[in-house]
């Protein structure tokens, strides 16, 4: 194969490469990395740049040049392995035509596999009974793991109020709050003159009249960061919750949503997708733990750990939306409550509990998460959800000292 | 002015002569991105070397190093070109003083590159005598979306369009290394037109050979010690794991206390130089640390 052959840049080689480069760019852009027309030129100007030498040096040329994400090291490594390996690739497909042909020794799966398989494979498979892959699909699922799977059938709701609700939602004014930045933009109130533009309109009158124009610090919208609990007791709150989120992420940038319930799912990329039928259901099939179990701590220390510094800089306001029914509160939910509050601008937790008059936190988990939140507000309805809308887009320094335990109880 | 390498081997050995000891993969990056003129985009944890890289590739190839530092708020007055007001003030009122204010004339006269004060970007753009310089933009994701926009025309085609006077082409296109600490993602639109590398820990083996090379006069064993506990830290759920940069300040501050081999009490009481979170540190203190020790101890005996 190509990776072994040594470099003898004849034009049949070359085409023959180029060709190769081609399907196998072709087969990554099918499991999902972007790969352009543009990278595959620079894959074989890269490649007969360097030279073939080794099979690891066309794996690290060809990593160089169509990986631009860390999480696509994966996908790029599964692709990479199964498209060059020596006769194993014609073997597949082999053994794809015909499914009852004896394979070699099962493999322990490896991550992004699955992806990859079906990338490279799309053409052979679609030949198959469509019947006989659903029944293999539906097999994988079973076996895959001990822990409740549960999917969420969204199609419990009735239509009417979904609809209802999503027009309400549709029709919020979205949060429009702002953060000043240290970028400079043109502002008649400004303190900074701003020379290049003064310079500009003295030069209309040649010199006699200069008019100062000055310059202001500009606003932006900060990063948005929702953390949804989908556990069980908050069933009948996330969906609509989700459709809160979807219109957030259709009318802003930089809204990051995660879910979790006994783990943390990232949900962002699913929700950016217009429909919002197709975004929810996106959601839900991303999700493993949708209403099971609640571990709020373990959740929240997965977020710290791996998300908190890619998401919650430039002054970001994090909306934390759980009943706080925790059961196995330990020092460790303080902990990273308050770990979370001091890596982020305005900590804000949202609680459908709080519907009910005369809640008291009670529950030990809402007892320890508390004083770690700038602000502490029901969210059951759609008025509540207005009211969140109109309390997010309050100007002012935002970042309020902490204790919302003491307007609560005073509530 | 070194020539550039001719081979991914050519690349290792050039780090290499610097005391950079890179795995093949970045050299196989940095050998195209500098066969194929292409900026290198290097993302990874804080304290892996990225920002090394750009240092060692100028000093070995002896280019002009031209950094930016990236931060909020960073605009083209600061990072491309800025006009020198009070300059063009003062000829504008020399002019007027001569009493022949062509207006056309004087719009031509003040936006020259005479009244130009040139920014890293546009620095880097120049012809040097010493070959096309090494442009390092650090820390990209510091800065707003914004600014990214920016360098997208720098970072295709090498130019940057000044309006009042036109393009300015590099002659050379100079040698870009862009890093990031992946405190946002930076657009893929910027992405698309480098050579990506993820710049991970290293493996103990070659992170021992850093070590060597870096703190000389250490002591075989102790630097082995460093680095099986620097790496074992590493397995530790730990808010943030030490990086390269913190095992050799480590290494370098057991020297410094004349210690041959790592022993609890020294471990506890230097952990800040290795940690820089209290709750990591806290975690580490007393007995876990002794335990991991003892563990390596184990390994290195089994291993002789």
């Amino acid at each position: 194969m190509t990776s072994d052959s040594r470099s003898e840049t004849n034009d049949k080689d070359t085409g023959r490469l180029a060709d190769n480069i081609v399907y196998f760019a072709r087969a990554l852009r099918r499991a999902g990395l972007p790969v352009g027309p543009g990278a595959v030129i620079d894959a074989v100007e890269a490649l007969s740049a360097a030279g073939v030498g080794t099979r690891d040096d066309v794996y690290w040329i060809l990593h160089a040049v169509l990986v631009k994400r860390r999480e696509h090291a994966a996908v790029f490594d599964q692709a990479f392995r199964i498209f060059f390996r020596r006769r194993g690739y014609l073997d597949q497909l082999m053994s794809l035509m015909m499914p009852q042909a004896p394979g070699g020794p099962p493999e322990p799966p490896r991550p992004a596999a699955a992806r990859v398989n079906d990338a490279l494979f799309e053409g052979v498979k679609d030949r198959l009974k469509r019947e006989e892959r659903e029944t293999e699909i539906v097999a994988k699922l079973t076996a895959s793991d001990a822990e409740l799977l549960q999917k969420k059938d969204f199609a419990q709701m009735s239509a009417a109020e979904i609809e209802a609700a999503r027009a309400a939602i549709r029709r919020m004014v979205l949060p429009l709050d702002t953060v000043r930045t240290r970028r400079l933009v043109p502002d008649r109130r400004g303190r900074r003159i701003d020379m290049r533009r003064t310079l500009r309109a003295s030069l209309a009158s040649g010199g006699d009249l200069i008019d100062l124009k000055t310059l202001g610090p500009g606003e932006r919208m900060p990063p948005l960061v929702a953390l949804l609990d989908v556990s069980g007791s908050m069933g009948e709150y996330t969906r609509l919750f989700l459709h809160f989120l979807h219109a957030v992420t259709d009318a802003r940038k930089r809204v990051h949503s995660f879910l979790f319930g006994t783990r943390l799912t990232n949900v962002s990329r699913a929700l950016r997708t217009k429909d919002p039928d197709a975004a929810l259901a996106a959601c839900s099939a991303a999700v493993p733990d949708w209403s099971g179990g609640t571990r709020i701590a373990t959740s929240l220390a997965a977020f710290n750990k791996q998300w908190a510094r890619r998401v919650l800089g430039q002054g970001a306001v994090v909306l934390l939306i759980t009943d706080g029914l925790e059961r196995d509160t330990d020092a460790r939910l303080a902990f990273e409550m308050d770990r979370l509050h001091r890596s982020c601008r305005r900590l804000v937790w949202l609680n459908p509990l709080l519907r009910f008059d005369g809640f008291e936190p009670k529950a030990r988990g809402v007892r320890a998460m508390l004083p770690h939140v700038d602000e502490f507000r029901p969210i059951h309805n759609l008025d509540s959800m207005a009211a969140l809308v109109r309390a997010l887009s309050e100007h002012g320094d935002t970042r309020r000292p902490g204790d919302a335990r003491r307007r609560v109880l005073a509530a | 002015m070194t020539k550039l390498p001719t081979s991914i081997d050519a690349t290792q050995d050039l780090l290499a002569k610097a005391d950079y000891l890179a795995d093949r993969s970045l050299a196989t990056v940095l050998f195209l991105a500098l066969r194929m003129g292409r900026p290198i985009f290097l993302e990874g944890e804080a304290g892996v070397g990225k920002t090394e890289i750009a240092k060692v590739l100028s000093a070995t190839l002896g280019r002009k190093l031209i950094r930016l530092q990236c931060y909020e708020g960073l605009d083209v007055g600061s990072a491309v070109y800025e006009w020198n007001y009070a300059a063009q003030m003062i000829a504008i009122r020399l002019a007027e003083a001569e009493g022949t204010v062509d207006r056309a004339r004087l719009t031509h006269d003040i936006f020259s590159e005479e009244f130009l004060i040139k920014r890293p970007l546009l620095q880097a753009l120049e012809p040097d005598t010493g070959g096309a310089p090494v442009l390092l933009i650090d820390e990209l994701d510091r800065t707003d979306e914004a600014f990214e926009a920016f360098l997208l025309e720098v970072l295709a085609d090498f130019q940057v369009t000044v309006p009042e006077m036109g393009t300015v082409k590099a002659a050379q296109p100079p040698i870009v290394v862009i890093t990031s600490n992946r405190t946002r993602e930076i657009h893929d639109a910027l992405k698309r037109r480098c050579l990506y590398h993820w710049v991970d820990y290293p493996s103990a083996e070659r992170e021992t050979a850093i070590v060597r090379t870096k703190v000389p006069g250490i002591a075989a064993r102790l630097s082995e010690e460093i680095v099986r506990f620097v790496q074992a830290l590493r397995r530790e759920d730990l808010f943030k794991a030490p990086g390269v940069a913190e095992t050799l300040d480590w290494a370098g501050a057991l020297t410094e206390l004349d210690a041959v081999a790592l022993d609890p009490a020294t471990v506890s009481d230097t952990l800040g130089v290795l940690l820089k979170y209290q709750d990591d540190i806290a975690r580490l203190q007393g007995s876990r640390a002794s335990e991991l020790i003892a563990r390596l101890r184990a390994d290195m005996t089994a291993a002789e």
